[in-house]
C-alpha cells in the first residue's frame, strides 16, 4: 500500500458519543484536499482506552496520541503529517505539568497496561477482515485445524492457565474439557455478551474494535469440543456492536472460515446471533440459555451444569467475551507464554473499566497482579480536584469495596475473593471523601431489585427489604436493629438464592458494612453523612455571627421557612426546610452552613 | 437417569442405601427426616424458588437445594443445624412479610401449607416491614378466583396449567418484587384460554387461587319455604369428602353423604351416577351407531368433562363431529330433574331448586355453557359446590358427619350400578360404556365386566378390546396434555388415509380422573389419587348390578318419559350441541 502514516480515528463508545465520526470525516476531507490521501490512511478503530480525554486520535508509527479532539482540528492535524509538519502541541496529553506533552509510550495511562485482549482495538478497522488476519488473525486457527487436535487445543489452555473472565475465575480447559467429554452428537458454544454491570463497557469494546477474534475464538471452540454451532447472546442495547459482528461472520463465511469444511479441514461451524431483551439477569448462564430457548429468562438450579446439560438439554460450554477474546492469541503465541503472565494461580490480563472520581477513566487492560495502587494512582492518575481516595468499588453489583489499607493487595481472584470482594466483570468505580457508603450500597440495591426476575424468595424479596432497610438509614429512620435485619437477610440471600444474582448483591451492603460501619452507625445513631450525599440528613443553619440579615435566601427558599427581621440574622425553620440547598447557594456571605 | 443404581449416602451422620435417580428431599424422607418446603410438589417438576428446602453438602460452600439435587456415593448431608434453621426462618420471615395476615378470613384457614411452615418454625414476631402488592382480584371465571395479594410465586400453577395441562392460561408477568401470576397476555381470566378446570386451585399452597364459593348462595336457597330443593352427588366425591374429616382417601361415604343432606334440608337427594348409567345408555347407543354406520364418524369421544369440552372448543374446533353429543351425567341429572320427576311428584318445576356436589370446579362453567342447559324451560342445576366448599357446609352446620346413620337416596334419579360409579375414576366411563356396548351388540350379558386395561395412572392407556370378534380400539387419556399427542395421531390418520388408532376415546382434563378434581380436598398426589379411585372399584364390585343398563330405574325411565336411547324426546332432553371458541377473547 505504500501509506506512509496512519491517522487512528478512535471509534470507541465515549469516542464515538462525541462527535469522533465526525473528526474521521473531517480529517478524510483535508487528506484529499491536501492531496495526501495516497500516502496516509485514516482509519476508525476501535476503543483506545482513554475514555475520559476523548475523542482521541493516534499518529502511527510516530506514536503521538492526541486528546481532546474536536471536528475542527482535523485540518491543523492533517497539516502536522506533512513533511514539515510539526505536531499539535496543545492536543497532546498534559494533565499536570509534571507529565508534559509525552508521546504514547512515555504516558502514564498507557505504560503499565499490557494489552492483550485488546490487542487489536485502536489498531486496526474493525470491519475489514484483512486487517485482522494481517495481524495474525486467524492463524489460531489454522494452528488448531491443523497442527493440534481438540486434545493439544485443550493442553495449550490448561498450560496458559487461562480462567474464566465473566467473574466466576472457572479454569477454561476444565469447562471445554467437561464437554468434549460429554457424550452427544448436538453440543454447543457460547460466546455471553449480555455485559449488564452498570459503567461496564469492556465486552462492547472488544466487540466493536475486534469482532473477529470472537468469531475465530468460537470456532476454535468448537472444534475442540465438538460443536457444530454457536451463538452469540449479545444485549439488544449495544447496536454497533451488532452490526460488526454481523459483517464479521459474513466476511468470514465468505472467506471460507465458517460454514461447511472450514479452510478444508472438513469441520463444519456456524455462529447465530441472539439479541438480549434488556434483562440483567439473562447473563447468568443459565437464565440465558432459557432466554435463548423461548423461555421467561429464569435461572434453574446447577447441578446439572450447562458443560454437560445446557442448551436444550445438550453439553454446552459458555464463556464471556472476554475469555474467547484471549483463545486465539493463546494459540498463536502458545500457553507457556500467556502463563508467563499474571500471578501464580491468576495468568493472563484483565481489561477493567476505571470510572469514577480519577484523573484518567477509561478502560485499561493490566496484567493480574498489578496492584491496585498501580491502577488507580499510575495508571488513573490519582484522585481527582486532589481529593482523599476513600474505596473501589470491585465487581459491580456483585461486587465489593476495597479500603485504602488494601490498595497493595494485587488483583488477583484469589485475594479479592478473601477480602470479600470480587473481579467480576471488571468494573473499577473509585469514590473519594464526598461518596457516602450507605448511598454506594443503595444504588446498587436499587439495580438488584430492578433487575431480580423474581422467581425466588430470598433474592426478590430480601433485595427489596435490603433497600427498605437501606432507604430508612439514608432518611435518618434508620435504628440499630435494621443493622442486624441487613445482616439476617443478607446471610439468607447468600445461601438460599437460586442464582449468582441474589447470591452476590449482599456484597455491597456486606463490604460497606464490613469496612464502614462508622458511617452506618453515624447515619442511624447521629443522623449524619458526612460526606453530604444522604440529603435528608444535612441541615442547613445560619450563621448569626455571619448573616447580615440581606434576607436574600428567605426571597429564594422555595417553602419560605426562612425568616427575620431585615438587618438581623435570619433563621431557617428545621421543620419545614426540604433540604434544597438554595439558601445555602445563593448567600454571599457564607453564613448559611450545611452540616 | 442412565443407570439407577444405589449408592451410601449418609443423612445427618445416619447411613443407608437409596437409588440414585432419587433428590435429597425424597431420600430424607426415608430417615423420617421432612425438609421444609413450600413450592415443591410431587406431581410437578420442582420450581426450586422458594429456598427452604436448602441443606448443606459436605465438601460444597454453598447450601443446595434438597428438592433439585440428587444423590450420589458417598454424599452426606446436614439436613437440619442451627445455621440452616436460622436461613429457613429468615426466608419464611421474608415470604411472611410478603403475605397479609388474614389468616382469620381466609379461605385457606386451617388448611394452608404457608400457615403450617409458620406455626411449625414457631415463627411469633416478622422482623422485616409488611411489604404488600396491590393487585385486583379476578373473578372473571365464576367459577375460579385468583387473589395475586396472597400469592408465594410458588410458580405451582404456572407449572400446573402449562405443563401439567398444556393449557397456558397462567404466566409468571414482570419481574423482580413486581413479578405477579396473572392470566397469560395479562388479561382475565375469562378471556384467556382457561377452561376452568382448577387444577391451579389444587395445587396452590395458599390462598391464592380458589375456588369461586357458592356457599351462601346455596344457605339463601335452603332458607326458601316455597322451594323443592333437591341435590345430586358426583361419583368422585364419595371417596373424598371423607378426608376433610380425618378419614382416609377412597373410603366411601356414600350413605353419610346422602344423610347429611336431607339434615342440611334437601327435600330430595339424587346421585349423578344415575346419570352416568344414563349417559352410558346414550353414549353406548351413539357408539353402536357409528360404528354400524360409517366408520368416518368414528372415532366418538367421550364429552362428560367440561373441561375436556372447553379444551376442544377452543384447541381442536376441528374435532366437534367425533364428539359424543350426550350430555354429562351431571346435566342429565339436572334437566330430568326439573321434567321427568316434577312430572312425577306433581311439582312445579319453577320451584324446583337444583344443586350438584361437584369435584370439578369447570362444572360452575357447566351449567350455563349453552341453550342446551336450559332444556328443562329453566336452568336445569342452579347452583354447583364442589367437594371442599361442601366439607365446609357441613363444618359450619355443626353436624357430626362421621357419626350420622346411613341412608338411601332418592332411587328416581338416585339408584345406580357399578358401571355408574366408576365414572369418577380415570377409565371409568371407558369400562362402563364397554360393558353396555358389548350388551347392545351382542345381546348378551358379560362375564367378567371388568376390563383392567382402561384402569391406572398411565397418561394414555390404549387397548384394542374383542366384542365377541368386533375389535374396537380405545384410548383412554387423563391430564389435558397428553390428549394433544392422541388428537394429532388421529388428525394425521385421517389426513393420509390410514386407518384410525384409536375409535373411542376418553378425555378426562385432571390427573386421575375426577377423583383427582379441581374442587376435590387439597393436597392430591398420585398415591392419593389412586386410593380414591380404589374406593370407587370397590363401591362398584359391592354392587349387585354393575352395569349401566341392568338399572331398573333407568329402564323405567326410558319406558315411562324418554322412549328410548337417541329418541327425539332423549336427544331433546339429554344431548347438546359444541361451537368453536376463540382461545382469547377480545
Amino acid at each position: 500500500m505504500g501509506y506512509r502514516k496512519f491517522v487512528m480515528v478512535c471509534g470507541g463508545e465515549g469516542c464515538g458519543g462525541k462527535e469522533s465520526l465526525r473528526i474521521y470525516d473531517n480529517i478524510n476531507k483535508e487528506l484529499i484536499a491536501e492531496g495526501l490521501k495516497d500516502e496516509i490512511q485514516v482509519v476508525k478503530t476501535g476503543c483506545l482506552g482513554f475514555c475520559g480525554e476523548g475523542p482521541v486520535v493516534k499518529i502511527m508509527p510516530d506514536e503521538i496520541l492526541y486528546v481532546n479532539v474536536k471536528a475542527d482540528d482535523a485540518g491543523e492535524i492533517v497539516r502536522s503529517l506533512l513533511d514539515d509538519g510539526k505536531e499539535v502541541t496543545r492536543l497532546l496529553y498534559d494533565r499536570k505539568k509534571s507529565t508534559k506533552n509525552v508521546k504514547l509510550p512515555g504516558m502514564d495511562f498507557y505504560q503499565k497496561q499490557f494489552r492483550i485482549i485488546l490487542r487489536n482495538c485502536g489498531v486496526i478497522n474493525p470491519e475489514d477482515i484483512n486487517e485482522y488476519i494481517a495481524r495474525d488473525g486467524y492463524m489460531g486457527l489454522e494452528r488448531a485445524l491443523f497442527e493440534l487436535s481438540p486434545e493439544g487445543v485443550i493442553e495449550e489452555l490448561k498450560t496458559s492457565g487461562l480462567r474464566g473472565r465473566g467473574g466466576a475465575g472457572f479454569p477454561t480447559w476444565m469447562k471445554w474439557e467437561f464437554t468434549k467429554k460429554a457424550q452427544s452428537e448436538t453440543k454447543y458454544v457460547i460466546c455471553n455478551a449480555d455485559e449488564g454491570d452498570p459503567g461496564a463497557y469492556m465486552n462492547r469494546s472488544t466487540i466493536e474494535g475486534d469482532p473477529h477474534s470472537i468469531v475465530e475464538a468460537m470456532i476454535i471452540g468448537g472444534y475442540t469440543v465438538g460443536a457444530h454451532e454457536g451463538f452469540i447472546y449479545i444485549r439488544a442495547e449495544y447496536p454497533i456492536a451488532i452490526q460488526r459482528l454481523e459483517l464479521a461472520i459474513e466476511q468470514a463465511r465468505n472467506h471460507g472460515l465458517l460454514g461447511k469444511n472450514i479452510l478444508g479441514s472438513s469441520f463444519d461451524f456456524d455462529i447465530e446471533l441472539r439479541l438480549g431483551a434488556g434483562a440483567y439477569v439473562c447473563g447468568e448462564e443459565t437464565a440465558l440459555l432459557a432466554s435463548i430457548e423461548g423461555n421467561r429468562g429464569m435461572p434453574r438450579p446447577r447441578p446439572p451444569f450447562p458443560a454437560t446439560k445446557g442448551l436444550w438439554g445438550k453439553p454446552t460450554v459458555i464463556n464471556n467475551t472476554e475469555t474467547w477474546a484471549n483463545i486465539p492469541v493463546i494459540l498463536t503465541r502458545g500457553g507457556a507464554w500467556y502463563s508467563s503472565i499474571g500471578t501464580e494461580t491468576s495468568k493472563g490480563t484483565k481489561v477493567f473499566a476505571l470510572t469514577g472520581k480519577v484523573n484518567n477513566s477509561g478502560l485499561v487492560e493490566v496484567p493480574l497482579g498489578t496492584t491496585l495502587r498501580e491502577v488507580i494512582f499510575d495508571i488513573g492518575g490519582g484522585i481527582r480536584g486532589g481529593k482523599k481516595f476513600k474505596a473501589a468499588q470491585s465487581g459491580g453489583p456483585s461486587g465489593g469495596v476495597i479500603p485504602e489499607e488494601y490498595l497493595d493487595i494485587p488483583i488477583d481472584f484469589e485475594s479479592l475473593k478473601k477480602l470479600g470482594a470480587i473481579m467480576g466483570s471488571g468494573g473499577l468505580i473509585i469514590m473519594d471523601e464526598d461518596d457516602c457508603m450507605i448511598d454506594i450500597a443503595k444504588f446498587y440495591m436499587q439495580f438488584a431489585v430492578d433487575e431480580s426476575c423474581g422467581k425466588c424468595s430470598p433474592c426478590r424479596i430480601g433485595g427489596k427489604q435490603l433497600l427498605e432497610a437501606l432507604e430508612m438509614i439514608s432518611i435518618g429512620k434508620g435504628e440499630m436493629e435494621h443493622l442486624t435485619n441487613l445482616n439476617r437477610i443478607c446471610a439468607a440471600m447468600q445461601k438460599a438464592s437460586l442464582c449468582g444474582l441474589g447470591q452476590n448483591t449482599p456484597n455491597p451492603v456486606l463490604s460497606t458494612m464490613k469496612y464502614f460501619e462508622n458511617e452506618y452507625i453515624e447515619h442511624i445513631q447521629e443522623k449524619k453523612c458526612h460526606s453530604g450525599s444522604c440529603k435528608s440528613l444535612l441541615s442547613y443553619v445560619i450563621d448569626p455571627e455571619k448573616c447580615i440579615g440581606c434576607s436574600l435566601c428567605a426571597m429564594k427558599c422555595p417553602v419560605s421557612c426562612i425568616s427575620g427581621e431585615k438587618r438581623k440574622p435570619y433563621t431557617i425553620d428545621q421543620l419545614k426546610c426540604i433540604k434544597c440547598g438554595t439558601c445555602f447557594e445563593v448567600c454571599k456571605f457564607a453564613a448559611v452552613i450545611r452540616e | 437417569m442412565d443407570n439407577v443404581v444405589k449408592v451410601n449416602i449418609k443423612i445427618n451422620g445416619i447411613p443407608f442405601k437409596v437409588n440414585n435417580d432419587r433428590t435429597i428431599l425424597e431420600a430424607a424422607k426415608l430417615v423420617q427426616v421432612n425438609i421444609p418446603k413450600l413450592c415443591n410438589h410431587p406431581d410437578l417438576p420442582p420450581s426450586a424458588a422458594c429456598g427452604l428446602c436448602i441443606v448443606k453438602i459436605k465438601g460444597s460452600a454453598r447450601m443446595s437445594r434438597a428438592c433439585t439435587t440428587f444423590v450420589e456415593e458417598g454424599m452426606e448431608i446436614t439436613t437440619h443445624d442451627s445455621e440452616i434453621f436460622e436461613i429457613r426462618r429468615t426466608v419464611l420471615e421474608l415470604i411472611l412479610s410478603n403475605h397479609p395476615n388474614d389468616c382469620l378470613q381466609c379461605p385457606r384457614n386451617g388448611n394452608c401449607e404457608l400457615q403450617q411452615l409458620a406455626g411449625d418454625f414457631g415463627i411469633r414476631e416478622v422482623d422485616f416491614p409488611k411489604l404488600l402488592v396491590n393487585h385486583p382480584v379476578d373473578n372473571s371465571t365464576g367459577s375460579i378466583v385468583l387473589n395475586p395479594e396472597k400469592c408465594v410465586k410458588c410458580g405451582r400453577c404456572v407449572e400446573v396449567c402449562q405443563i401439567m395441562q398444556n393449557v397456558w392460561a397462567i404466566e409468571f408477568i414482570g419481574r423482580g418484587y413486581n413479578m405477579r401470576i396473572a392470566p397469560s397476555a395479562d388479561t382475565f381470566l375469562q378471556d384467556s384460554t382457561c377452561i376452568k378446570c382448577g387444577q391451579c386451585t389444587a395445587h396452590c399452597p395458599v390462598g391464592a387461587l380458589y375456588e369461586k364459593s357458592d356457599n351462601s348462595a346455596v344457605w339463601e336457597g335452603l332458607k326458601n319455604p316455597d322451594s323443592h330443593k333437591i341435590v345430586q352427588i358426583a361419583p368422585a366425591t364419595r371417596v373424598a369428602l371423607g378426608e376433610a374429616f380425618g378419614l382416609e382417601p377412597g373410603a366411601v361415604t356414600t350413605k353419610k353423604m346422602y344423610t347429611i343432606l336431607r339434615r342440611l334440608g334437601f327435600d330430595a337427594v339424587f346421585d349423578t351416577n344415575f346419570g352416568a348409567d344414563l349417559t352410558i345408555m346414550e353414549e353406548a347407543s351413539e357408539l353402536v351407531e357409528r360404528f354400524s354406520h360409517n366408520k368416518a364418524e368414528l372415532p366418538l369421544i367421550t364429552s362428560c368433562c367440561p373441561g375436556w369440552v372447553d379444551y376442544l372448543e377452543k384447541f381442536y374446533p376441528e374435532m366437534i363431529p367425533y364428539f359424543s353429543t350426550a350430555k354429562s351425567p351431571h346435566q342429565m341429572v339436572g334437566v330430568l330433574s326439573k321434567t321427568y320427576y316434577a312430572k312425577k311428584m306433581g311439582l312445579d318445576p319453577a320451584k324446583i331448586y337444583s344443586v350438584s356436589i361437584m369435584p370439578c370446579t369447570a362444572k360452575k362453567y357447566e351449567i350455563t355453557r349453552a341453550h342446551e342447559m336450559f332444556a328443562s324451560g329453566y336452568q336445569d342445576i342452579d347452583v354447583v359446590l364442589t367437594t371442599r366448599e361442601l366439607s365446609r357446609m357441613i363444618k359450619a352446620s355443626g353436624i357430626d358427619f362421621l357419626n350420622l346413620p346411613d341412608s338411601e337416596a332418592d332411587s328416581i334419579l338416585g339408584d345406580y350400578s357399578g358401571a355408574g360409579t366408576i365414572f369418577g375414576a380415570t377409565g371409568g366411563v371407558m369400562e362402563a360404556a364397554l360393558r353396555t356396548a358389548y350388551h347392545l351388540i351382542t345381546n348378551k350379558e358379560l362375564g367378567n365386566v371388568d376390563f383392567i386395561e382402561t384402569r391406572g395412572l398411565k397418561g394414555i392407556k390404549s387397548a384394542t378390546v374383542d366384542i365377541e370378534g368386533t375389535p374396537v380400539k380405545i384410548a383412554v387419556a387423563h391430564g389435558i396434555a397428553n390428549v394433544g399427542q392422541i388428537m394429532e395421531e388421529i388428525k394425521e390418520a385421517k389426513r393420509e388415509g390410514k386407518p384410525l388408532p384409536y375409535e373411542f376415546i376418553e378425555v378426562m382434563a385432571c390427573r386421575g380422573g375426577c377423583v383427582g378434581g379441581g374442587g376435590q380436598p387439597y393436597g392430591a398426589t398420585d398415591e392419593i389419587r389412586k386410593k380414591r379411585a380404589a374406593g370407587l372399584y370397590q363401591d362398584d364390585r359391592d354392587k349387585v348390578r354393575r352395569c349401566s343398563h341392568q338399572n331398573p330405574y333407568i329402564k323405567e325411565l326410558y319406558e315411562e318419559f324418554l322412549g328410548s336411547p337417541l329418541s327425539e324426546k332423549a336427544k331433546e332432553m339429554l344431548h347438546t350441541t359444541y361451537h368453536e371458541r376463540p382461545l382469547y377473547n377480545k
